[in-house]
């Protein structure tokens, strides 16, 4: 045994008193492999060790969750027997290294990880973030990033055969070196065949299916576990490359294989690999598995037994068949004409063991790798900000002008260049595709469709983590309410910088805090997700970003359109007008885009208020009332109108106010809470939001081709729709393609 | 009568072909796995969307090798309907059934989008339902849908009136903006839009039903 120096310790990122643990646990020192297995199994990415204290505040359960956080996805019951099954996980360092395989291996990794349950994916979202496109410096470079991941999404999901069905697109400089990349899937299966990752019955033969094990990934787990240098380009091996038609037949040949009832348990294999899914199936089920290394299928001559534990070559699965059943499974998947071999055996005492041509180079007690992983408090003392708590003096002075500006910026213009090479359409489920506050896909076997809505906010959380997370939180509940759609449980993905930096760790820890508060209070549980920490370059974190995607039971199939579709209509705001301090206006869209500043604080949300709104919109659409409804977010009352305005009929609106706001808080600010709808019955709407406790102006109605706002008899915007809409439309296009 | 619809490996609108025929149409369907040598008891095929073994070569370009193909052109020169969608039409250009080929969108980028499309010609058994000169409006998901072909093969489609569908508007460069072409017999459709996709209301359109619609009117007079 070759003696494991300090800088092999530093080079694994183990610091020397983990590395004591792991010789205490062993009562001995590790062997090569064995520290290459404890690197990645105790890396933050595997085991959660800055952030699992906290992740335990997060409510977790409901009526309706089957599987909360712990399996490859939580699991919700939808009714009539069916279930789903989703979860969020992110590839923000190797979209950064290589962006096209980077966010194309993302997709794979998430939906690998929802047929692992036996559910068949139908729904793919993205919560992407770029630094700015004209920034002079790193401009070039963000936009080839985009378009590599854009084109890596579209690559994989369109060949798989799921449909990308919504997301958002954020840009802000602090992404510049640290693009985020997160990527959720929802899959359907019924409520009782759901699959666990779970290596049960000593004897039972463990099985390795889907494609050959190659030197790609090696240590890419560890690598999402640490900021980037200028040496990080170095690491582009570490990046795994995806092949999304073999992904297709690993999917098709499990949920057949699954059907056999040959199958006791099954993981993919995804951030480390081999290592992962044999210690936590083991660890799981309470059982040890032992594997063969010469038996595993190799890519390449002369690997190692490090780098065959530790590689991330992708479409990978381990599984566990029933002794005596195995050739029903082999025979399913020689029909995909997929590789399967029987790799090793489950056993009784609880050890991961790995040999090598019947050497053993690996001996490690299951509970020593899942469960005694470091745990750290890590200190966090105030979130870190730079921006001051006033913001300056200033006056519109063209109002429409900077409307317009607005709906051009890269957070507010139409993401149509992204969207329209994602299929969204295929398997004919979409009832709502992208740009719509929610997406909906129906599932036709089970008779009810599901709304869903991907949201964050950085601007927010960077002013407020605690604040920032409940106002995204609320907005993501508020999306699939206003489709008509209850909204039923969450997963979440925490984006942030170094945990070791007190301040950011503080930053972790509101925003955690401020997400369960508000889970709570909007009863969506989180049933699973993922923590990226380390984003930062060169010393530069990223804005704190948790991302939320929220997921809603809709018993009809017809949902609320978000645009005006006829003239004639009273246009009502649900929670009414709201307020706006100077120091809540520092954080809106406004302030960065036309100000080109930021300050303050986020704006104020009043959660049991926000859920009255969204339980008068939900009321409101199953009585039938509404012809249109669409949630008031970034860019307030003015940009929420002109998207009204962008349906195919061009409808607009004359609005009359009588607000005594000034006129940029007015049609700008970002209070929440707010709901823009279009009615034929003013009367019946504005009974049912008093039974709700709620205001609810009739704030003007709905007309041809133009858009008007005033307030107080003053005009503030007069504009031809169409005109509005084209520059909002080709905003991006114009970004990228010069 | 029934339908069948082929299930290459990397099919992925296997299943929305078989629910447009058999829940929006009403009409009989089962699926054909691409290893089988004979298509069994149909009245038409559907070769559907998707990446039929992942498409990295060329699309289409291993397909044509597969036993299912050698079925699907002896039923072909029989007379019988085959209809190749997306992936399908791409197929049905490599295995020699159809004319031209399929290459990279001129924009370079994959596009998902509605289009419109406008009927050119009713005198086939995929068009018969729709009036000519009738716009309809469906779908589009590929990246290599730019229709080619050279000159002369291009002004035989024209002179034989086997151009069946045009797109109102040319979303990826395809020349003389043809969308779907005839084979001579008029027996073997192949297009790019998805005529699946549109087949009832919830799904934006129904106006890729008169497609399937034709097909049922066509084999109820060959009875």
């Amino acid at each position: 045994m070759s003696a494991v120096t300090g800088e092999l310790i530093a080079q694994h990122q183990l610091t020397p008193a983990e590395f004591e643990r792991i010789v205490a646990l062993l009562g001995r020192e590790p062997t090569y492999t064995e520290l290459g297995i404890f690197s990645v199994m105790w890396s933050e990415h595997c085991s959660y060790k800055s952030s699992r204290l906290h992740l335990k505040k997060l409510p977790t359960r409901g009526a309706r969750v089957l599987q909360g956080p712990g399996e490859n996805a939580g699991v919700v019951d939808v009714g009539g027997g069916w279930a789903i099954a989703f979860k969020i996980e992110s590839h923000n360092h190797p979209s950064f290294i290589e962006p096209f395989q980077g966010a194309a291996t993302g997709v794979g990794g998430i939906l690998r990880d929802i047929f692992t349950m036996g559910a068949r994916p139908i729904a793919v979202m993205d919560a992407l973030r770029f630094g700015t496109l004209d920034d002079p410096r790193a401009g070039p470079r963000n936009r080839r990033i985009l378009q590599g991941v854009v084109s890596g999404i579209a690559h994989y999901g369109n060949c798989f055969g799921v449909p990308t069905v919504g997301g958002e697109c954020v840009f802000d400089p602090s992404y510049s070196g640290n693009p985020l990349v997160n990527v959720f899937a929802l899959g359907v299966f019924r409520a009782d065949q759901v699959f666990y990752a779970r290596a049960s019955g000593p004897g039972n033969p463990v099985l390795y299916v889907g494609a050959k094990t190659g030197r790609d990934g090696i240590h890419g787990a560890s690598m999402a576990s640490a900021e980037f240098t200028e040496e990080s380009k170095q690491k582009r091996p570490n990046v795994q490359v995806g092949d999304p038609f073999l992904e297709k037949l690993l999917l098709e040949a499990c949920l057949e294989a699954m059907a056999t009832g040959a199958i006791v348990g099954i993981q993919d294999m995804g951030a480390a690999g081999l290592t992962c899914s044999t210690c936590e199936m083991g660890s799981r089920a309470g059982t040890g598995i032992q594997i063969e290394l010469a038996h595993v299928p190799q890519r390449e001559s002369g690997m190692t037994p490090y780098e065959i534990m530790l590689s991330e070559s992708q479409e990978r699965m381990l599984l566990v068949a029933q002794k005596g059943r195995e050739e029903e499974v082999f025979r399913v998947f020689r029909k995909w004409g997929l590789d399967a071999v029987e790799i090793g055996v489950v056993t009784g005492d609880a050890v991961l063991r790995v040999t090598d041509h019947g050497r053993v180079v690996a001996e490690i007690p299951n509970h020593a790798l899942a469960e005694e992983a470091p745990l750290y408090d890590r200190p966090h003392t105030t979130p870190y900000r730079a921006a001051p708590l006033d913001g300056p003096a200033f006056a519109g002075l063209d109002l429409r002008a900077d409307l317009e500006a607005l709906l051009a910026s890269g957070d507010l213009c139409s993401k149509r260049w992204i969207w329209e090479q994602y299929d969204h359409m295929v398997r004919t489920n979409t009832v709502r595709g992208p740009g719509a506050d929610a997406s909906i896909v129906r599932i036709k076997e089970a008779g009810v469709s599901l709304a869903m809505s991907l949201d964050g906010n950085g601007r927010y959380c960077y002013l407020s983590p605690r604040e920032g997370t409940r106002l995204m939180v609320a907005e993501a509940c508020r999306n699939v309410s206003t489709v008509g759609a209850l909204p039923v449980a969450a997963t979440n993905n925490l984006n942030f910088g170094n945990p070791e930096r007190p301040e950011i760790m503080a930053q972790l820890v509101e925003a955690i805090e401020g997400m369960a508060e508000a889970c709570a209070k909007l009863e969506t549980p989180i049933t699973g997700g993922n923590v990226s920490l380390y984003n930062e370059t060169l010393g530069e974190p990223i804005h704190p970003t948790p991302v939320i995607g929220v997921v809603g039971v809709l018993k009809t199939a017809e949902p609320l359109p978000l645009e005006f579709s006829r003239h004639g209509l009273a246009v009502i705001l649900l929670g009414g007008l709201g307020e706006c301090e100077p120091r809540r206006f520092g954080g809106t869209q406004y302030a960065q885009v036309i100000l080109r500043t930021q300050w303050g604080l986020p704006p104020a949300l009043d959660l049991d208020y926000e859920s009255r709104v969204q339980a008068a919109v939900r009321a409101l659409a199953a009585e039938g009332l509404l012809d249109s409804a669409h949630d008031l977010a970034d860019g307030g009352l003015a940009v929420a109108l002109a998207e009204c305005s962008f349906g195919a009929a061009a409808i607009g609106a004359r609005i009359e106010l009588h607000s005594e706001m000034r006129p940029e808080y007015l049609l700008f600010h970002e209070g929440p809470s707010r709901i823009l709808v279009s009615t034929a019955r003013p009367e019946a709407v504005g009974e049912i939001a008093s039974t709700h406790g709620i205001e609810a102006p009739v704030i003007g109605h709905t007309l041809e081709r133009r858009l008007s706002i005033a307030n107080r008899g003053v005009a503030l915007v007069d504009v031809d729709v169409a005109a509005l809409r084209s520059g909002w439309d080709s905003a991006l296009e114009k970004m990228l393609e010069g | 009568m029934k339908f069948g619809v082929v299930v290459f490996p990397g099919s992925n609108c296997d299943h929305d072909a078989f629910h447009a025929v058999s829940h929006n149409l009403g009409r009989p369907a089962e699926f054909i796995w691409h290893q089988a040598e004979r298509l069994g008891d149909i009245d038409a095929v559907i070769l559907p969307g998707g990446f039929a073994y992942g498409d990295y070569l060329r699309c289409g370009a291993i397909a044509k090798f597969s036993p299912v193909m050698a079925a699907v052109r002896r039923f072909a020169a029989e007379g019988g309907l085959v209809l190749g969608i997306c992936n399908g039409f791409q197929i049905l250009v490599e295995s020699g059934l159809l004319p031209g080929a399929l290459i990279r969108n001129r924009g370079l980028k994959f596009i998902c989008r509605e289009v419109a499309l406008r009927v050119e010609t009713t005198d086939s058994p995929f068009t018969s339902a729709a009036a000519s000169g009738r716009i309809l409006r469906l779908p589009i998901a590929h990246g290599e849908g730019c229709y080619y072909a050279d000159e002369s093969t291009l002004d035989e489609l024209e002179a034989e009136d086997r151009v069946a569908f045009r797109y109102a508007g040319n979303p990826n460069g395809s020349l003389r903006d043809i969308a779907g072409v005839l084979s001579r017999g008029r027996n073997v459709l192949g297009m790019m839009p998805h005529p699946e996709r549109a087949t009832e209301p919830l799904m934006g359109s129904s106006d890729g039903l008169a497609v399937f619609q034709s097909m049922v009117s066509a084999l109820a007079l060959q009875r």
